[in-house]
């Protein structure tokens, strides 16, 4: 061990069963092990077979993340898990909408701003807009981070999915 | 197994003696299906028998009468009553422990549940296979504050390796099929089945030929190991000078053949060799290899031998902190091989070289294979020289003792039960203290499963329902509960148990009048203040047996002790043994929190010299 670990963020990808309690084991075990989440995503990606998909994107020494992805796989519900991180094949995404309320020249800015964000415009009242916008998470990060300088602004996130390049099932059913 | 379920059909039917038989109750049975109607509490007892149960550890009440009430009509399963749900959980570990099979506790929902949290958790952590039934209110009720709900499974998700809430009866048959499953493969542990009352009670159909494989398919550790890792062990198995065997509690969940081939590879090898508290028993403690235990009571030898081996072939250990002591002073020069059925032990605590993942018996049959292929042979010059250090560290002879006087030494005491059960099938359980760690000392296991403990967790009140547990299952055999008399109190309502059934368990109890693990660290590390660790008001333990009417005894002075043991032993029935020792002895070798394997107090001259660190305070 080094004396100053280096802390990696990493995108981990679990088949689960889609079952009750599945969840509520995934996050236990971080909760109860001391592990971070930054964020976590789960839905439902094959309704015939019963499996979701759970996306978690966490951060640690190389140790503890070779202990989350242990200590994950060995969960029964679980089919299987990837590392998106390793190798660097993952394309993340995340959406984010975003209610902003100003007047006047800030309003104008923040639709320019979304304009270059690509952000959609899902709702607007005279003093309002709800924004679309998709992309990493420092992407996200960065178009939140201009709209407060412009107004009252909510934000509603979705977390992070991913899933990686190439020709090559990553998750399969167990 | 019969191959036509109709034959099957008949022949059980035709075993059943009661009138309300699962079978003769009215139910229709459907020939193309082999199945058979009924309700969900019969189901589960046929399963249950399909699976092997026969004996079940439990305690009734109103989320679980279906299963009673199917128990009293049923004829092949044993059921033992115990006195508190924890304890129920701790008789099927010390069976589960004693046997190599599941151990099965059933209990009511709420009070009952939580109470065996405690069990369930000392075998989640000691790897013990176990299945747990639990009674839930009716589905319709689940979330309502219902009278004796608990979130049974949301308590029990953190403390069991798996947990089920059965919503739909069913995926009962499946789901009790996968349970046990889980429970005995891979890495053991305590696996919970949540049962609603409504879902005991509803009609099911029970197919006589389940498909099992299908029902486990969603678990499939990996049992066998690479072989290429195989190779590699023997690659750097090949180049060690100073080499160690690291032996723990895998060896002995792998099943006794696991121990056979130990000793093989060891005396292939000639390898010095060290075990766990979970271990011992995986090799004879009179193979002149064998080190004794290792860890913060291990002997001086392994520590030692530990500290300064180059090559570390640890099979089934999961280098636990009771083991390794300062993680960054821990076997600093040696390359470490780990296997291990669990992937998710390796490289957490200790960075290892080489990791082996297979079921223990599978990795020693490859490697002893192996090695024979490539001609292995020990580095003779330096083994030799190795085990002349060995040797040196050995003469320091670390368990010493003298028993003079006439007050009795915990050390006399176990040394003595040793000495005079040898000629006995003797199984052994302890509770939680000093008094284990002596156990574990000087008392020589030279089979495995012949030891309970409570590692992992440290449950005081774990040895007598152990004992319990495992007088069940060897009901020959003499079964010893070595207790400390704080720990023996945690759970000593099963006296009523033992009792009942006639179990002839013999209580040990190392009577020092404290908690004396607990009065031992106030004295290393809090200057002497003994803040509420005297075991005050006792009870008079002679009385306690006769008011149960077994046997009671007491050994004051050393000269009573042969007396007294003999008679425990000879004595049919169920005895307690009041051992009255030293009361302020304190364990030694003892490596203190904070400290390396190096760093170790071997008696009371050394505690004063090496005071604890500061780092070593906040460790517990
Ligand atoms: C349930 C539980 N509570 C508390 C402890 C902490 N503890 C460890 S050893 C010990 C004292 C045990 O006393 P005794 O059973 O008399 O054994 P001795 O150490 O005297 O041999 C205590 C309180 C524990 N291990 N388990
Ligand atoms: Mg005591």
């Amino acid at each position: 061990m080094s004396d100053t670990p280096i802390i990696e963020r990493h995108i981990i990808s679990v088949l689960v069963d889609n079952e009750p309690g599945v969840l509520a084991r995934v996050i236990g075990l971080f909760s109860g092990r001391g592990y971070n989440i930054e964020s976590l995503t789960v839905a439902e990606t094959d309704g015939q077979k019963g499996l979701s998909r759970i996306s978690v994107v966490t951060s640690g020494t190389p140790m503890v993340i070779e202990q989350i992805k242990a200590q994950l796989a060995r969960l029964v519900p679980i089919h299987s898990v990837r590392d998106l991180t390793e190798n660097d094949v993952a394309i993340e995404r995340e959406l984010a909408l975003v209610k902003i309320i100003n007047r006047g020249d800030d309003r104008i800015e923040s639709l320019r701003i979304a304009d270059t964000f690509r952000a959609r415009t899902l709702d607007s009242t005279l003093n309002s807009f709800v924004f679309e916008v998709t992309g990493n998470s420092s992407k996200v990060d960065a178009f939140v981070d201009l709209m407060r300088s412009l107004g009252d602004v909510e934000v509603a996130r979705t977390g992070v999915s991913a899933i990686s390049r190439g020709n090559r099932i990553d998750l399969e059913a167990k | 197994m019969a191959t036509d379920g109709q034959a099957r059909f008949s022949r059980s039917a035709g075993d059943m003696k009661m009138p309300k038989s699962a079978l003769a109750a009215g139910e229709k049975r459907d020939d193309a299906d082999q199945t058979a109607m009924m309700p969900g509490a019969e189901l589960l007892l046929k399963t249950l028998e399909d699976e092997g149960v026969e004996v079940v550890f439990g305690y009734p009440g109103g989320a679980v009468l279906p299963i009673y009430d199917a128990l009293f009509k049923n004829n092949k399963i044993r059921h033992i009553l115990v006195r508190h749900e924890q304890a129920a959980v701790h008789a099927a570990e010390g069976y589960a422990r004693s046997t190599g099979r599941t151990g099965v506790v059933l209990v009511t929902s709420g009070p009952g549940a939580t109470n065996a949290v405690t069990g369930l958790t000392d075998a989640l952590m000691d790897s013990v296979p176990v299945v747990c039934l639990t009674g839930q209110v009716p589905t319709h009720l689940i979330g309502n504050d219902a009278f004796q709900e608990a979130d049974t499974t949301g308590i029990t998700r953190a403390c069991t390796k798996h947990n089920y809430l059965v919503k739909d009866v069913e995926t009962l048959q499946t789901t009790v099929i996968e349970a046990f499953h889980v429970a005995a493969s891979g890495r053991p542990g305590p696996v919970l089945i949540d049962l609603p009352k409504d879902v005991l009670m509803a009609n099911v159909a029970y197919r006589m030929e389940p498909d099992k494989a299908a029902a486990q398919a969603r678990y499939m550790p990996q049992t066998d190991p690479d072989p290429a890792a195989i190779s590699a062990t023997v690659d750097i198995m090949m180049r060690a000078e100073r080499p160690i065997i690291y032996g723990g509690g895998g060896l002995i969940n792998s099943g006794p053949r696991a121990s056979e081939l130990l000793t093989e590879l060891v005396q292939v090898t000639g390898w010095p060799t060290t075990l766990t508290l979970m271990g011992l028993g995986a090799l004879a403690a009179d193979d002149r290899h064998f080190l004794g235990m290792l860890g913060m009571h291990g002997t001086y030898e392994a520590n030692l031998a530990m500290h300064g081996c180059d090559t570390m072939l640890n099979l089934g250990a999961r280098f636990d902190d009771r083991v390794t002591g300062l993680l960054s002073g821990f076997s600093p020069n040696s390359t470490k091989i780990h296997c291990d059925i669990d992937p998710s032990s390796v490289n957490k605590n200790v960075q290892v070289d080489l990791a082996v993942i297979g079921d223990a018996t599978r990795i020693l049959e490859a490697l002893l294979a192996e090695m024979k292929t490539r001609k292995f042979k020990p580095h003779k010059p330096s083994l030799d020289k190795w085990w002349a250090q060995i040797e040196g560290w050995r003469k320091r002879d670390c368990l010493k003792f003298n028993q003079t006087g006439k007050i009795i030494k915990p050390q006399y005491a176990i040394k003595r039960l040793c000495e005079m059960t040898a000629n006995h099938d003797v199984y052994i359980t302890t509770e939680v203290g000093q008094h284990q760690m002596w156990a574990a000392q000087y008392f020589d296991f030279h089979l495995p499963n012949r030891w309970m403990t409570s590692g992992g967790l440290g449950t005081m009140g774990y040895g007598l329902p152990a004992a319990l547990g495992v007088q069940v299952a060897h009901a020959g055999s003499t079964v010893i509960d070595i207790a400390g008399e704080a720990s023996f109190m945690m759970n000593m309502q099963e006296l009523s148990t033992l009792a009942q059934y006639n179990l002839p368990v013999k209580m040990f109890i190392i009577n020092n009048e404290w908690m004396g693990m607990v009065r031992q660290w106030q004295e290393l590390i809090h200057g002497g203040r003994y803040s509420e660790s005297y075991s005050a008001s006792l009870p008079d333990f002679v009385k306690l047996a006769d008011t149960f009417n077994m046997k009671g005894l007491v050994a004051q002075h050393a000269d009573d002790l042969d007396q007294v043991i003999t008679e425990m032993l000879e004595t049919p029935g169920p005895v307690i043994a009041d051992i009255r020792v030293t009361k302020d002895e304190n364990c030694f070798p003892m490596i203190p929190s904070g400290a390396a394997h190096n760093d170790m107090l071997l008696g009371p001259d050394d505690q004063a010299e090496k005071p604890v660190s500061e780092e070593g305070m906040v460790l517990v």
